[in-house]
């Protein structure tokens, strides 16, 4: 707050090309697109992290009986004689929810594009507050470092799932495990305050510093979904962070927000995580739509299929987002008579995301599809988005939640939204932006493998999973032998631990191209995909500032094979004032 | 619209307000939230337990508080005039007016701490001598809300500060009022706050 | 492993089976038509030599007819599964003749508590087992949820039984068996470091055999 007045009087103005030390330049830089790049080193390492979290889990799922392969340089706490202790267990998958949700997906979709994409694809030098911005990302080391800390403090890690559901979370002595709570909770206060001050500065950027002739209806869609994904981060965080609060105190100082023996409710803890949860689960899913609008347009060389339709359906999916966090609820004794309501804003909330995906494919009908390694992936996108939306609608018909609720068909239907939905997107979006990031391109071969290897392993593992939850299997189970129900589904298990291994190895892949490409990538041109908006027009990478002199918008964003032009099959926006183009929309 | 030449050259603004007050009011909407959060929480609590709280008066020092919410209020006051002053560039009354401000913020803070020390040491609650957060439902809903609201009065100040030593350098004026509006706001939203918090909590 | 749900015993899981199955053929004709469309799409639009994409900025009778459909469909399936939930979760709509019995959940056991032979929870006949929940088939059976400690979640898979036991509340189940064998309670949400294990075997007598059962427990206390 502080910093806003300080900046209010007018003392932190850049665009001028100064002389910058290496410190300002590179570490503690202003520069959106310093911080984007930052933050997208940063995630893609907890991405990291919060993957090997997982494939330990998924051994001790598969083998339960069997030590794990150089279990010895774990600490006892964690492993022992070899085995991954069940308390462990907990942590890992505590742990695994956490990062990628906190540290790695969220971030990287508003941390590196947000940051990245708003100022460029508007026409403005950087972002309202750039200052608050820097703030926002350095925040985020301290929470990553109590993230990772927390394994080796004295009662491991975090233990009670990433949802932290009271009272397992807010009374060590019921896991064992007060510390590392404790510090998982700081880290997500630290989150939050990190999350709010972007989405200021994001929707601060869209409101009031957008480029002469971009109106609201012709900004890309990438903007107009990491715009109301900020309303929702701003929104939804704060409350988060007030019942992460509440949690922090029942924990240390001995109140009872959570805990029934002083009074306290341990739904209120479920109500507030929820209406924190759900808009989160679209902060994580709109700006992924955002990416694969963006790229489909490009990679089909037509214009979006129904614009307007797509900016209201991310509108009106925000604004449902915040009454159907109860549908997490159906089975948690809160009253039935809510579940019908729940029942029906959660189904009606899956009609925008309906409609977003037959514009999808209007937007391929009759295109000119270059298959490059962007649209590969946004085309992935909308067919593994696609599955994770149809099988959300199994939850949401209630007596059928009954059965399905915390089994495997929810894990699944997570990961084919969060993994094949916004990573997928987010795969894309680094093919497609890293020429304009770092001046060069990313290997195009490589990046062809690596998409058809994650297609592939991402459906071993996680479409198996629909059948272990039709089975019945429980979610976050650390041993599934002893249940009559759950004899036969070993084979299946280590189908999808092998599977899982291979999607994480395939990961490095990329990692290595994305390495290998920093230095010896083919050498990019400004615009490499023929793309249309405004970040496009400016050199790979853009200047401090920018632009030399701020573009003037005459078009729409995705203006591909317009036939008023022949020469080439793209129009930008902010070029030729002469072609007539529709005012956006139909 | 056919002809998007005619496009203009000022940049779009979709507020026709300046950037920074813009973001001061985001901001606020996150600050709602919290408060939403917090004060969301007391309701169902309150509901689910109420034989569990004190009536009005039986714990909490009312008349007290009463005179710390009027100094509040009235430091709400001086902030507008101080505002009003930069704007008819009165160097004096910018002094003045940003003084009072900053000192009834920081009274409002030293009642407050009286208040919390008071009702720790001799505040009697359910047989207990002391009231602390510890005192149920009731002692963690009161010092957690109040208490927030407390450490958002503080940043006030302490920014109330900042300004008042700018003004001593003559540096706000009719041509640098952003600064001193921005803060404004965000000194009415925690009076507005405490408004709210003083009903519930105290009078209720 | 087979892709199926478990053989179901219990009337309330014909309905969810049945609205499971709906709910699939819906989905799965869906799944076609926009797999097979994505495939489709990439085989036919592919870029070639000379080809120029269609310029066209959509359409809105297709808007209005892809959101009607979505949301007709939803709205029916809304409403049936409301109706549903009702009858399967509304504890006033509860048959008032059934058999009652408490469990209570605790780091890592299911506590079950008997009516006893008068049929009544609340009188002197009660008594309580661990980790073993009998009764009699073809009877409507309510189990009053609690929790000691965190919240735990009462599981049968055949009986497609399932809901949270919270820690201060007392959460009432409806269910029944309509047939006799041996299940289990699984415990459904993450409670702790013994969650794998928190299971309980569940036995569906004949009635005859379920009174045989209550008396030579009646011996034993």
């Amino acid at each position: 707050m502080a910093t806003m007045i300080a900046e209010a009087t007018g003392q932190a103005i850049l665009t001028e090309e100064h002389k910058q030390s290496f410190l300002r330049k590179y570490i503690f830089s202003t520069d959106h697109k310093v911080i984007a790049i930052q933050f997208l080193f940063l995630t893609l390492f907890f991405l990291m992290i919060g993957g090997f979290l997982a494939m330990m889990m998924r051994y001790q799922i598969a083998w339960p009986d069997q030590p794990i392969p150089l279990g010895g340089i774990f600490p006892e706490s964690m492993v022992a004689s070899g085995y991954i202790l069940p308390e462990f267990y907990n942590s890992l998958v505590t742990m695994h929810g956490s990062i990628m949700v906190f540290l790695a997906i969220m971030p990287m979709l508003v941390g590196v594009y947000a940051n990245y994409l708003i100022p460029l694809q508007l026409g403005a030098h950087d972002m309202a507050f750039p200052r608050l911005n820097m703030y926002s990302f350095w925040i985020m080391i301290p929470a990553g470092i109590l993230t990772l800390s927390s394994f080796f403090v004295i009662g491991g890690a975090a233990g009670a799932g990433w949802t932290l559901y009271a009272p397992l979370s807010a009374r060590p002595d019921l896991t064992g495990v007060a510390l590392g709570q404790q510090m998982w909770l700081a880290s997500v206060v630290l989150i939050g305050l990190s999350s709010i001050f972007g989405s200021l500065n994001y929707i601060t950027t869209v409101i009031n510093m957008r480029a002469p002739g971009m109106t609201w209806f012709r900004m890309p869609l990438t903007v107009w979904a990491l715009f109301i994904t900020a309303i929702l981060g701003l929104l939804a965080m704060p409350v988060l962070s007030a019942a992460g609060i509440m949690l922090l105190f029942d924990q240390t100082i001995g109140t009872s927000f959570f805990l029934p023996e002083g009074g306290g409710q341990p739904l209120l803890w479920q109500h507030l995580f929820w209406f924190f949860g759900h808009p989160e689960v679209y902060i994580l899913i709109l700006p992924a739509m955002g990416f694969t609008s963006e790229i489909l347009a490009v990679g089909s060389r037509k214009p979006i299929f129904g614009y307007k339709a797509m900016v209201w359906a991310i509108i009106s999916i925000a604004f449902l987002g915040f009454i159907v966090w109860g549908h997490h609820m159906f089975q948690s004794g809160m009253n039935p008579a809510l579940g019908l309501t729940f029942t029906i804003s959660t189904l009606f909330i899956a009609v925008p995301s309906a409609i977003k995906t037959f514009n999808w494919m209007g937007t391929m009908w009759r295109g000119n599809l270059k298959l490059h390694t962007p649209m590969l992936f946004a085309i992935g996108f909308v067919a593994m988005f696609a599955i994770g939306g149809l099988s959300g609608i199994f939850m949401a018909s209630t007596p059928v939640d009954i059965y399905i609720h915390d089994t495997y068909f929810i894990v699944a239907h997570i990961h084919y939204v969060l993994f094949g939905g916004s990573l997928f997107a987010l795969f894309g979006a680094i093919y497609f932006w890293y020429p304009k990031m770092f001046g060069r391109m990313m290997n195009e071969t490589l990046g062809k493998i690596h998409f058809w290897l994650t297609l592939i392993f991402f459906n071993l593992v996680f479409f198996p999973m629909h059948g272990l939850g039709m089975v019945g299997m429980m979610r976050r189970i650390y041993d599934a032998s002893g249940y009559r129900h759950l004899e036969g589904i070993a084979d299946t298990n280590a189908l999808i631990t092998w599977s899982a291994f291979a999607l994480y190895a395939s990961g490095f892949l990329f990692a290595f191209n994305f390495f290998w490409s920093l230095w010896r990538g083919k050498k990019a041109a400004d615009n490499p995909w023929d793309a249309t908006t405004l970040e496009w027009q400016t050199p790979s990478p853009p200047k401090h500032g920018n632009w030399a002199e701020v573009p003037v918008v005459y078009h729409g964003p995705h203006e591909y094979s317009h036939p008023g032009v022949t020469d080439k099959d793209w129009l930008a926006q902010n070029e030729r004032p002469d072609v007539p183009s529709p005012a956006g929309g139909h | 619209m056919a002809h998007a030449a005619a496009a203009a050259r000022a940049p779009e603004r979709g507020l026709d307000v300046y950037t920074q007050k813009v973001g001061m009011w985001v901001f606020l909407c996150s600050e709602v939230m919290f408060f939403a959060g917090l004060i969301g929480s007391y309701v169902i609590l309150r509901f689910g337990a109420s034989d569990s709280w004190g009536q009005p008066g039986e714990v909490l020092n009312v008349p007290v508080t009463a005179v710390n919410t009027f100094i509040l209020i009235c430091s709400s006051v001086t902030m507008v005039k101080a505002f009003a002053a930069a704007e008819a560039d009165d160097q004096k009354g910018i002094k003045l007016y940003l003084f009072l401000t900053f000192l009834m913020g920081a009274m409002f803070l030293g009642i407050q701490a009286y208040e919390y020390t008071e009702l720790i040491l001799h505040g009697e609650w359910q047989g207990s001598h002391g009231f602390t957060p510890q005192a149920g439902l009731y002692g963690a809903t009161f010092f957690t809300m109040t208490g927030f609201h407390g450490f958002h009065v503080f940043l006030g100040v302490v920014c109330l500060g900042w300004a008042f030593k700018r003004s001593l350098a003559g540096e706000w004026g009719p041509k640098n009022t952003h600064g001193l509006e921005v803060l404004g706001l965000y000194w009415h939203f925690v009076d507005l706050v405490w408004i709210i918090l003083f009903t519930i909590v105290y009078l209720i | 492993m087979d892709w199926a749900l478990p053989p179901n015993y219990s009337t309330h899981g014909v309905v969810i089976d049945q609205l499971f199955w709906i709910i699939f053929w819906l989905t799965a004709a869906a799944f076609v038509l926009v797999e097979g469309g994505l495939l489709w799409f990439i085989f036919k639009y592919r870029s070639r030599e000379g080809q120029k994409a269609h310029y066209t900025h959509g359409s809105n009778k297709l808007e209005v007819i892809w959101t009607a459909i979505p949301v007709l469909v939803f709205a029916v399936l809304g409403a049936y599964s409301g109706t549903k939930w009702a009858e399967i979760k509304n504890a006033s709509g509860f048959p008032p003749d059934a058999l009652q019995f408490q469990v209570v959940g605790k780091q890592f056991e299911w506590n079950i508590t008997y009516p006893g032979i008068d049929r009544q929870l609340g009188t002197a006949d009660d008594f309580t087992v661990l980790n073993q929940f009998h009764f009699p088939v073809n009877e409507d059976i309510v189990v009053n949820l609690e929790s000691e400690d965190v919240i735990h979640s009462f599981f049968i898979p055949e009986l497609r039984v399932k809901s949270d036991a919270v820690p201060g509340m007392v959460i009432p189940v409806w269910f029944d068996s309509r047939q006799a064998g041996e299940f289990q309670i699984a415990c459904a949400e993450l409670c702790g470091l013994g969650h794998y294990r928190m299971r309980a075997s569940v036995t569906v007598h004949e009635t005859a055999d379920y009174e045989a059962w209550l008396a030579s427990q009646a011996t034993a206390q």
